[in-house]
């Protein structure tokens, strides 16, 4: 039926972009590599039979140390890269893969370094807090991997501003249709377009629950009176519940970025944590040695 | 008013205004004659405060006023002062309605009914045209106005916007952007839908409509003006609204009809077409010049030197040089043989076929748009697959073309004379082979815009250019084996046809052998399976359709529609199954193209029966991805919402990679299955931002990208042609802190695009001028596009059309 033009090679320069996901990145590539550490590490755990029993201080423990370390400065090296567009062929999708598994792998290679000896001590304070980190990177991968989608579907091709300025019109429409309204409706619907749109609680806006939401109350008010078959009151109605459904849009909006925010919040503080402790870890590792 | 004076000038724009005052220095009896109650309208109604640049900038000024770049006000003021001090005869408020009469003894009927008789004109009146003015009774009132400066100035307010075309729309949108400003902005369309407007405004227009910030009344034209109201004619009869202010946006009349009028010929139909005109600018009624923009000089320098210069010719100084000589002589100098300006022109004008029409001074022009280079035989002139869209014409010499990629020392010659590089300024693709010097050349290379130009001016050239470029895209589809005597017969019988979008080539079912090639734009192939049209393949320019029914017989088996405004050539069935039965090779290529094609097909039906809703869905993507643009992409950024977590890194990424404005609208745009086509360039393979560009400002560069080069002079209409909205204009900010300054010590706003109190609060001395910004592909940035290495997920991808439209990509899903 056709022929087209036989695609050729693009010149150099241009790196055709693959499209896979950071979690599936060059096939998996960063996960079989931090699978591998993990074995290795485990292998010479095993092998290396420290006695009497195994600890960080050992010459193995010293290399996992090490390691786990340096990896440690790595990864929280990615805050610095994602913002740093300098020129290059880097992606900064292959250093998220990499540092999702690498991450990971450092549960094993951090915890074989303790050679499972916990304490009250600043040493345990660095694992700890290590764990925090890995934790809510854990839970972060998760939300990156799985909520996009919604976020999509929900704003249903719609900017934040959009959305924002939908509800200023609804309101502007409100205020001329509230006018006939007698004083006690007028102050409900005031009660509505009054609210801020964005909650200042945190709760709120993670769980997208918001039980004294004034538009609700505001529709149910006019629910319970608009019954007498007030033309005018019926309007209002309508367009609080109009308002009422781009509100809630705008609420899953802010819940799901929200989701997919709230953790960095933890990840990163714990991280500068993480590297304080870690400094005074391996000072005083070095102080009493 | 009997007087016959010597020369009336028509326009005081800088064109008018420089002639005027060459006119006054030299003591000859002038008048200038403009319609505004000022002087230099189109400058005038240039919005205020606007930074006007003085390109290019190595053209010497040769004037009477003066001009450099600066405010329009400051040049305004100075033109004004300086003509009132060369004692300018200046008649303003004096529209000219039509010019009648003979060289010696011309007539001019101005509006009013007054006459002036002169021995000479001039017309400058530029491009601009005017407004359509608003006809129903009242529509002379204070309250209507054509233009609107600044949506800004008006609070409180109703205000009807006439007209939904791109200026309708974006005044009303401007009008109600900011709800603090309280208006209430209303705007009329005369029909039900909008048929010569960007999508993304009539978009724009619906989502503001459908949140109630702007009142879309379709099917409705206005009746009457009265002080605080507007009576609408709708559907369903006579409404009365509020109203303080109109602002009627019905699009101008072009000037073109009324300079018809005046007897003069235009060098052809087409829309880019400009008056004909003698080198010393005599149009084809003689004793009418014609200068300035409406000439097809649209920078202002040009204009004044015209002005200057068409005054001297008139004044009988034959021998001027125009101004750009020493630009020329500048050009010509690298070229071997050392001859005069005047020289190399007559050489270029005898020995370029496509040139032999040309008048001196349209020869002129062209080879200020152009360049002369020389090669040394064996020398490339350029390589295959490397982007370009320049023409190439030879002066001395002849070339060797490269036609088989595996067998370099395979070539057809190009002799002195032809052309060649004709290929991508047709279909916009990369260069299909390498070309080498055969002996030591001269070759005159033409930008794409000035190729254009040239063969919308001079039809013998956009005819041979028409006929080489039918034959080469012949002897490169159907490859190696074949000569032009081979294809002659089909060169004479093809036939250029331009599609519309959606219109179909070929139907399914269809009878027919004819074979077309598709020329410039893209083809969608679709097959209707189980009732349902499903989506084949997508067929870039330089692909041909229609064999499989040639050589197997029998009726189409699948239906190849247009995806946007493209050409295709229609070659006779009966032609080309003669060729084939002459040339078995060709028969036997034309049968391995048609197996692959068979397989997809076969691969498409399968899949239908177990995954019928992967069929439809790829089907609808494709779909939804060629209306939105990608047809005519050659490269265009992708989201997969499936990934995206709006973090918006790929917006700080392109900021920070190009003086910290970002050339991507990243939440902005279409989305469809979770892909998200961004407002950010897709690189069409013929840039509707190109066409109306005063300075040639925007290029395609070495990686196929669309760039925008320093010589812009911030007129926006490449803002207003892109349909994509993905230009805008911006200045440059000032300076950020460094990265981690700002990361430990908190200084400056940090990655991504300041914000505008930002930037005011540091701006440092004057503003820099505003400038068209869009995304350049990062070009010249090693790594490549920065909003693709910054996206964490690997949600941003670029991708080109024919790889993205794949039957590939649908294996790959599954
Ligand atoms: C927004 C914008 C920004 C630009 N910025 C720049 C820039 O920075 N630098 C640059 O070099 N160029 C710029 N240009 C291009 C430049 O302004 C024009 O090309 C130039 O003004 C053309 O000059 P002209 O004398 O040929 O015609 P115009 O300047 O268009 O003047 C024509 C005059 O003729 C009058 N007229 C028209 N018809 C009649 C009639 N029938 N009777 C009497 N009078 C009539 C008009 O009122 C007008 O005053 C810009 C253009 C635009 C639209
Ligand atoms: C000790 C180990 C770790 C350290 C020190 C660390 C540190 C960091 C830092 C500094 C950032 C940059 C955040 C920003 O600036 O926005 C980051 C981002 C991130 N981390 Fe970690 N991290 C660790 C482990 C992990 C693990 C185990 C995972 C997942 C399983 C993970 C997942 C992520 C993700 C998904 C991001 C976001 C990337 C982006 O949006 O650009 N991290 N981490
Ligand atoms: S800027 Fe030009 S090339 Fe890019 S999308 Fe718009 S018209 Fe096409
Ligand atoms: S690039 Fe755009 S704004 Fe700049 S001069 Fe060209 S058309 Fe005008
Ligand atoms: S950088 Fe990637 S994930 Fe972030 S907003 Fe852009 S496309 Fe989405």
């Amino acid at each position: 039926m056709a022929s087209a033009p036989r695609s050729e090679a693009l010149p150099a320069r241009r790196i055709a972009s693959d499209h896979e996901g950071f979690l599936r990145h060059a096939r998996f590539r960063w996960l079989k590599i931090g699978l591998a550490a993990c074995f290795i590490a485990l292998l010479g755990y095993v092998a290396a039979d420290v006695q009497p029993r195994p600890y960080g201080g050992s010459w193995y423990g010293y290399t996992l140390g090490t390691i786990g370390a340096l990896l440690i400065v790595w990864l929280a090296l990615l805050g610095i890269r994602k913002r740093a567009m300098t020129p290059g062929r880097w992606s900064l999708k292959a250093w998220t893969s990499a540092h999702v598994y690498l991450g990971l792998a450092l549960i094993v290679i951090a915890t074989l370094h303790t050679g499972f000896q916990f304490g009250w001590n600043v040493h345990t304070l660095a694992y700890a807090l290590m764990m925090l980190v890995i934790l809510s990177g854990i839970y972060g991968a998760v939300v990156y991997a799985t909520l996009p989608a919604a976020l999509s579907n929900n704003r249903d091709q719609l900017t934040l501003g959009e959305m924002i300025a939908g509800i200023r019109a609804i309101d502007r429409q409100l205020v001329d249709a509230t006018q006939p309204l007698p004083q006690e409706f007028a102050q409900l619907v005031l009660g509505a377009t009054g609210e801020e749109i964005f909650s200042r609680s945190l709760w709120r806006r993670l769980s997208g629950k918001y039980p004294d939401c004034a538009t609700q109350m505001a529709i149910a008010g006019f629910h319970s009176a608009s019954g007498a078959g007030d033309a005018a009151a019926g309007r209002v109605e309508a367009l609080l519940i109009r308002r009422k459904g781009q509100l809630d849009r705008l609420r899953r909006h802010t819940r799901l970025k929200g989701l997919l925010e709230v953790w960095l919040y933890l990840h990163i503080p714990a991280t500068i944590a993480l590297l304080a402790a870690l400094t005074a870890h391996i000072v005083s590792v070095f102080y009493y040695w | 008013m009997a007087e016959l004076i010597r020369v009336a000038i028509v326009g005081s724009g800088p064109a008018g205004l420089s002639a005027a005052a060459r006119a006054a220095a030299l003591g000859l009896s002038h008048v200038l004659i403009e319609k505004a109650d000022h002087l230099s309208n189109t400058i005038f109604k240039y919005q205020k405060g606007k930074h006007v640049m003085a390109t290019p900038s190595q053209l010497v000024l040769r004037a009477e006023l003066g001009f450099d770049a600066g405010k329009r006000e400051t040049i305004l003021g100075l033109w004004d002062r300086q003509i009132a001090e060369a004692a300018v005869t200046v008649r303003l408020n004096a529209e000219v309605a039509s010019i009648t009469g003979e060289k010696g003894n011309f007539t001019i009927l101005l509006k009013d009914g007054g006459e002036i008789h002169a021995e000479a004109v001039i017309l400058a009146i530029g491009t601009q045209g005017n407004p359509n003015l608003m006809r129903c009774p009242g529509g002379d009132r204070p309250h209507v106005q054509y233009q609107l400066d600044d949506p800004g100035e008006y609070i409180d307010e109703h205000i009807t916007v006439i007209g939904s075309g791109d200026a309708g729309i974006e005044n009303a949108l401007g009008l109600a952007a900011d709800p603090a400003q309280g208006n209430v902005v209303t705007i009329l369309n005369r029909s039900a839908d909008f048929a010569r407007t960007k999508e993304a405004n009539v978009q724009l227009l619906n989502e503001a409509a459908a949140a109630g910030r702007i009142s879309l009344r379709l099917e409705t034209t206005p009746a009457e003006v009265r002080e605080g109201e507007l009576v609408l004619d709708t559907r369903d009869g006579q409404e009365t609204i509020r109203c303080d202010r109109i602002i009627a946006r019905m699009g101008s009349n072009a000037p073109r009809a009324f300079v018809e009028a005046c007897g003069i010929e235009f060098t052809s139909p087409e829309r880019e077409a400009f008056p004909l005109l003698s080198p010393v600018f005599e149009s084809s009624t003689p004793g009418i010049h014609v200068i300035g923009a409406l000439a097809g000089y649209p920078l202002i320098k040009h204009c004044m030197n015209q002005g200057y210069d068409v005054i001297e010719f008139l004044n009988g100084n034959t021998a001027l040089k125009p101004a750009d000589e020493p630009i020329l002589a500048a050009k010509f100098a690298a070229l071997p043989g050392k001859r005069s300006v005047d020289d190399w022109l007559g050489r270029f004008g005898a020995n370029i076929d496509i040139f032999r029409e040309l008048s001196v001074l349209q020869l002129r022009e062209l080879m200020l748009d152009g360049a002369v280079k020389s090669f040394a035989a064996g020398e490339v002139v350029f390589e295959r697959n490397t982007p370009g869209s320049s023409l190439f014409a030879l002066e001395t010499g002849s070339v060797l073309v490269e036609v088989d990629r595996g067998d370099p020392s395979r070539t057809v010659a190009i002799g002195q004379g032809s052309i060649f590089g004709e290929v991508g300024l047709i279909s916009g693709r990369r260069r299909g082979s390498t070309i080498r010097a055969a002996e030591a050349i001269i070759v005159v290379e033409l930008s794409r815009n000035a190729a254009l130009k040239l063969i919308a001016t001079s039809p013998g050239a956009a005819r041979a250019v028409t006929r080489i470029s039918i034959e080469r895209q012949l002897l490169q589809i159907f490859g190696s084996g074949l000569t032009g005597e081979d294809v002659a017969e089909l060169v004479e019988s093809a036939e250029v046809q331009t599609m519309r979008a959606g219109e179909v080539v070929l139907a399914e079912g269809d009878e027919g052998t004819d074979i077309y090639i598709v020329r410039r734009g893209s083809m969608i192939v679709e097959k209707a399976i189980g009732g349902r049209q499903v989506f084949l393949s997508y067929l870039p320019a330089g692909s041909y359709v229609g064999e499989m029914a040639l050589i197997d017989g029998g009726p189409r088996t699948a239906t190849v529609k247009a995806a946007i405004k493209s050409e295709v050539i229609r070659l006779p069935g009966d032609a080309f199954a003669r060729l084939l039965q002459r040339k078995p090779e060709l028969l036997g290529k034309a049968r391995t193209d048609m197996a692959a094609r068979r397989d997809v097909n076969a691969f498409i039906e399968s899949r239908k029966e177990n995954f019928s809703g992967a069929v439809d869905m790829y089907s609808e993507t494709a779909q939804f991805l060629v209306d939105n643009g990608i047809g005519e992409a050659t490269d265009v950024l992708l989201i997969d919402e499936t990934l995206c977590i709006g973090c918006d890194n790929c917006e700080k990424a392109c900021a920070d990679s190009h003086d910290g404005l970002s050339r991507l609208d990243r939440e902005a745009g279409r989305t469809y299955a979770h892909i998200h086509v961004p407002t950010s360039c897709r690189h069409c393979e013929h840039p509707h931002c190109m066409a109306d560009c005063p300075p040639d400002a925007i290029r395609r560069g070495p990686d196929g990208e669309v760039f925008i080069d320093d010589t812009c002079i911030g007129c926006g209409n490449c803002q207003r042609n892109c349909p994509y909205d993905v230009i805008r204009m911006d200045s440059v900010p000032p300076e950020k802190p460094s990265l981690l300054s700002w990361m430990f010590l908190g200084l400056g706003p940090g990655p991504g695009e300041p914000s505008k109190a930002w930037r005011k609060r540091n701006a440092k001395g004057a503003e820099q001028p505003k400038k068209a910004i869009k995304c350049d592909m990062c070009s010249g940035i090693d790594g490549g596009p920065a909003c693709v290495r910054a996206c964490p997920t690997g949600a941003a991808i670029r991708v080109s059309p024919e790889a993205f439209l794949s039957v590939a990509r649908m294996e790959a899903q599954d």
